[in-house]
């Protein structure tokens, strides 16, 4: 743990793949897992002579992202090279934004933490795949020129805790945005952390450290936690923290430092001569239009009664709004079937959030029921479990499986005036004050009717009989 | 006239009419290139069997009436710049010895749409880094007018081979001035496209903000013939412009009565050869004679051009070599480790002159460096445009000389990088600039050799550019001695 | 402004070009010769002057390329020109560690 002198001050650069059906400059696919090489051209091969051709739905979904972040989107942004040589940059550069990127400003809604600031997000080109083998590498250039935003975060976080769920909340933004899929361990959800400490107190920032190479939420609090504890280390032991690139060992739970690939990196960024400056017109801006996102949907489900815990439990999965919009009607209520029934059913693999096999409007079929009296509450629990199995309408499968209980008034009557005049002793004694026997009461008419009679109405039928209290 | 040794136009005439077909026009090229090109060297392969294929083909379009154009059946060739798919593209450098590309150039396959016949891919400089051909991996380029001396550069392949009537037509680029200065050199006509205006896609790249695409004829009909052919837009070049495409060669007769044209007074200092001189004002006296409105003018930030140049192509050139690493292509150099490789790779693979332009781009572009000299060099840049922008508030076209110099001796230039730069003086400004510029022939010195005048035009204004270019180009065309096979 | 034989090397490494001593000392000389001479533009007025970056037409790059698929070039062309490769990917020596 660190001494409690020190103050971590951490920024997150997150680097998402958009889910174009093509790459940012050439029309090669970006399907995920093909075989090496087969989705290449001579542009995101960097053959002699070929030129980038910019693709319209990458900037359409940063656009997304501006305006999901509330970020000002640049209505001119320019394209830079970043020149580097690397065996996975056929270029010999990255074709990325620096000076005047797409979006600036916005920030992060986190929940408990209010909102964690953005320095900008820019578009830019992914690099290829170099994989190290026992004399060297080999290079695979299917993922060279994918679409990627990198969402800069300014570094407002002061623990690994809420440096995971600013991530958290950010993912699922872009998640709910349908222009990425969160995926980490597949690398199209890719996160750095900028680390640094400072004494309590001080407003100098430390020395910032870059962490990579974290590809999961539980390794991106571990990462971070060795490091902040290793730099207040360095510090205490009268050490200064160098500022360096180092790298998240999962296995070892240690941050290494990277062996430097040469003196500091000078990318020699300057304006993409082969691309014209990117204009975004007020008309394309208004257009482009995002759907409702989670911050939104939790607000407003807490608005109409549900509980923080479950409106935080259904936001954090789009397929779950969707089952809770789809069933309609009191939207506490079906908070608490989403959270609750069908919850259950998708961990027993009852259900498949991607495949419901029924269809989520028929519980308010079941709630009628109910409500109506033709059910009981225990009842209702049982054919929500058979709707959300089979899909069969709440109708049949209460008939099927006999559920139906009876409310009718004349019947019911009938009951409890022969349970009345079963036990007079008990009679008595109620009318004597143990007014508990209701208990008794109804117990008895529920054996008459084989459990299916109105609770409710029986219980209302013998305070009339017997006077209530 | 034999009609392989007719200007492009009038060579399409000739096939056009029946006089020739574009199969015995072909034989005929090719037996001149096996006469001649020997001694000249503008050649570095010939496709002669695709070329026989293509010039089959448009003789039998010919024949049933399905010409394609004024192109088809002529034959071109192309500096070796331009991806020709499955033939070796070297780009005159050694680093891309053997490699063949798997597609064509834009502008390639819009030549092969309109009937053209390639015959095969000229000699260059290495990347198009120079004025005379000398930096070529695979040896110089010849002067057909005097085979000790340089043709220019960096497409003298492509300005050889049309001057000395090898073929009709070719391709070249132009980054500072490398169609033009050849095409002043050997005495024929070459036009650098306004920026945009032609499509880069599958042309190599050296300067990506300065390099265009553009044509070699004899004359400037010829060479309106293969713009109209070569120009608009392309989606793979988004540089590219929309501009819809005229006919280039339909207005050129029109004469240049009422038209204004400007004289930069900077253009005529120091460093001009006096031969040059009376000859470029002695073209500039025929387009007064003929009605042109000849007005002094000022191009004040001039000087600053070369200096301009040298910093955005090389930072430019520094870049887009750097995917010459050894990786996916070209050559590859034996070595244990990565970073060897690289190294040596890159040091076996380039010549000296283009590791001196990788190297000074390099540094421009460097931390501390980059506000000072690059940043800077854009601004100096952005002031020479407005000094075009405000010159054509009132004049049409400016005229100049191509050239300080006529074609210099082989070896001449090769101690002094800066002297060769500075053979660039008059022609990279319209490249800084972005404007179309075109060399027409307008007399010779007193050593035979051609003298080649400049006329630079508005943005996308080629039409009034080839009008004037074609009211001063020479009503007869003089070949060369080995031209003549004399 | 001479540029010296440090700055060279230098530049060479940042460009990944391997260069002899004797090249290290021409190159120099050279290079500090051009840069000598475009010493002149630091002279120049460029107070409030944009930089032209972008030399083409204003409408140029629309529109903008659709999101459609396009043919790739078949894998054996694309490894066709490499200097190693091993049937999928293109092989390269090992990075010094």
């Amino acid at each position: 743990m660190p001494s409690a002198d020190f103050e971590p001050v951490i920024g997150l650069e997150v680097h998402a793949q958009l889910l174009t059906r093509t790459k940012i400059f050439c029309g090669c696919p970006t399907r995920f897992g093909a075989p090496p090489n087969t989705q290449v051209c001579m542009v995101c091969l960097g053959l002699p002579g070929a030129l980038p051709a910019l693709n319209r739905a990458a900037v359409e979904m940063a656009i997304k992202a501006g305006k999901a972040f509330g970020c000002r989107i640049a209505e001119r942004s320019i394209w830079a090279r970043k020149n580097y040589f690397y065996p996975d940059l056929p270029k010999g550069y990255q074709i990325s934004q620096y000076e005047l990127p797409i979006c600036s400003g916005g920030a992060v809604p986190v929940p408990g933490l209010g909102r964690i600031a953005l320095e900008r997000i820019h578009l830019e080109e992914d690099a290829g795949k170099n994989v190290h083998t026992a004399n060297g590498s080999e290079v695979d250039l299917n993922r060279s020129g994918v679409p990627l935003i990198e969402i800069v975060g300014k570094p407002e976080l002061r623990s690994a805790e809420d440096a995971s769920e600013y991530l958290k909340s950010l993912r699922l933004t872009l998640i709910y945005l349908g222009i990425n899929d969160g995926n980490l361990e597949e690398g199209s959800f890719r996160c750095d952390a900028n680390v640094s400490v400072r004494r309590k107190g001080e407003s100098k920032l430390g020395t910032r450290v870059e962490l990579k190479n974290i590809n999961s939420f539980r390794f991106v609090r571990q990462a971070i936690e060795f490091e902040i504890g290793r730099q207040v280390g360095v510090i205490e032991g009268s050490g200064k923290v160098v500022q360096e690139t180092r790298l998240f060992d999962n296995e070892k739970g240690v941050t290494r430092s990277m062996r430097s690939k040469e003196e500091a990196n000078d990318y020699r960024y300057f304006p993409e001569p082969d691309l014209p400056p990117l204009r975004v017109s007020k008309e394309w801006l208004q257009s482009v239009t995002i759907p409702r996102l989670p911050q939104d949907f939790a607000d407003e489900l807490t608005a109409a009664g549900v509980s923080q815990a479950d409106a935080r439990t259904i936001v954090s999965d789009p397929r779950l709004v969707d089952a809770h919009r789809r069933v309609g009607g009191d939207p506490k209520r079906a908070a608490l079937f989403v959270v609750g029934e069908l919850a259950r059913a998708v961990n027993d693999k009852e259900a498949d959030l991607d495949a419901l096999a029924f269809d989520p409007a028929l519980v308010r079929e079941v709630w009628k029921l109910q409500d109506g009296g033709a059910i009981s509450s225990t009842a209702a629990k049982e054919v929500l479990a058979e709707l959300i199995r089979t899909g069969a309408a709440p109708q049949k499968i209460v008939e099927r499986k006999g559920l139906s209980q009876v409310s009718d008034a004349f019947e019911l009557e009938a009951v409890v005036d022969a349970v009345i005049a079963r036990n007079p002793a008990e009679v008595e004694k109620y009318k004597g004050g143990k007014a508990n026997l209701l208990g008794f009461f109804v117990g008895q008419a529920m054996k008459d009717l084989k459990g299916k009679g109105n609770p409710g109405a029986l219980n209302a039928l013998f305070k009339k009989k017997l006077g209530g209290f | 006239m034999k009609p392989e040794l007719l200007p492009l136009s009038q060579a399409a005439d000739a096939i056009a009419s029946g006089a020739v077909s574009p199969e015995a026009l072909l034989e005929a090229s090719l037996a001149r290139i096996r006469a001649l090109d020997g001694r000249l060297h503008a050649f570095l392969r010939l496709t002669e069997n695709e070329a026989r294929t293509a010039a089959k083909a448009a003789t039998q379009r010919r024949a049933s009436g399905k010409s394609l154009g004024p192109l088809d059946g002529v034959p071109v060739a192309l500096k070796d710049i331009f991806c020709l798919e499955g033939v070796e593209t070297t780009c005159g450098s050694k680093i891309l010895r053997g490699y063949a590309p798997p597609y064509d150039a834009t502008v390639v396959r819009r030549l092969k749409q309109a009937g053209a016949v390639i015959v095969g891919k000229l000699n260059m400089d290495e990347f198009a880094m120079g004025s005379s051909t000398e930096n070529s991996a695979f040896g110089p380029t010849r002067n057909p007018w005097d085979l000790t001396r340089t043709p220019g550069g960096s497409s003298g392949g492509s300005a050889t081979a049309v001057a000395a009537r090898l073929v009709p037509g070719a391709l070249g680029t132009d980054t500072g001035g490398s169609i033009r200065q050849p095409a002043a050199l050997v005495g024929c006509a070459g036009l650098k496209p306004t920026y945009g205006r032609v499509s880069r896609f599958g042309v190599i790249a050296f300067a990506s903000s300065l390099d265009q695409v553009g044509p070699f004829a004899q004359d400037v009909r010829g060479v309106a013939h293969l713009l109209t052919a070569i120009a608009g837009h392309d989606p793979n070049d988004q540089t590219s412009s929309s501009r819809p495409v005229p006919d280039y060669a339909a207005g050129l007769d029109q004469g240049v009565r009422g038209l204004r044209i400007g004289v930069p007074r900077e253009y005529f200092g120091e460093g001009l050869a006096p031969e040059v001189e009376k000859a470029v004002r002695a073209g500039i006296e025929r387009l007064r004679a003929a009605g042109g409105e000849v007005r002094e003018i000022s191009l004040p930030n001039s000087p600053h051009a070369i200096a301009t140049y040298y910093i955005v192509a090389t930072a430019e050139a520094s870049s887009n070599l750097a995917r010459y690493d050894g990786v996916r292509y070209g050559h590859r150099a034996k070595a244990s480790q990565l970073l060897e490789m690289y190294e040596k790779t890159r040091a076996e693979g380039f010549g000296a002159e283009v590791k001196r332009r990788i190297m000074l781009g390099t540094y421009v572009l460097s931390a501390g460096y980059y506000d000072a000299y690059y940043l800077r060099a854009q601004k100096v840049r952005a002031l020479i445009r407005r000094d075009f922008d405000h010159a054509f508030a009132s004049v049409d076209a400016i005229v100049s000389p191509t050239s300080p110099t006529t074609a210099f001796k082989l070896g001449e230039k090769m101690d002094d990088p800066l002297a060769m730069y500075l053979s660039d003086v008059y022609t990279v400004p319209a490249n800084l600039a972005g404007l179309p510029g075109i060399s027409v022939p307008c007399g010779f010195d007193s050593k035979g050799l051609p003298v080649g005048l400049q006329l630079i035009g508005k943005p996308f204004d080629e039409e009034t550019l080839l009008r004037i270019a074609h009211a001063a180009e020479p009503s007869e065309h003089r070949l060369s001695p080995l031209a003549e096979g004399r | 402004m001479a540029i010296d034989r440090a700055q060279v090397r230098h530049v060479a490494r940042l460009a990944r070009l391997a260069l002899s001593e004797e090249e290290e000392e021409r190159f120099a000389a050279q290079l500090g010769h051009v840069l000598e001479y475009v010493e002149r533009l630091q002279a120049v007025d460029v107070a409030g002057v944009e930089p032209l970056s972008f030399a083409g037409d204003a409408a140029a790059g629309l529109p903008l390329r659709e999101d459609e698929p396009l043919p790739c070039l078949p894998r054996d062309k694309v490894l066709a020109q490499a200097p190693e490769h091993n049937g999928e990917a293109f092989l390269v020596p090992r990075i010094l560690e």
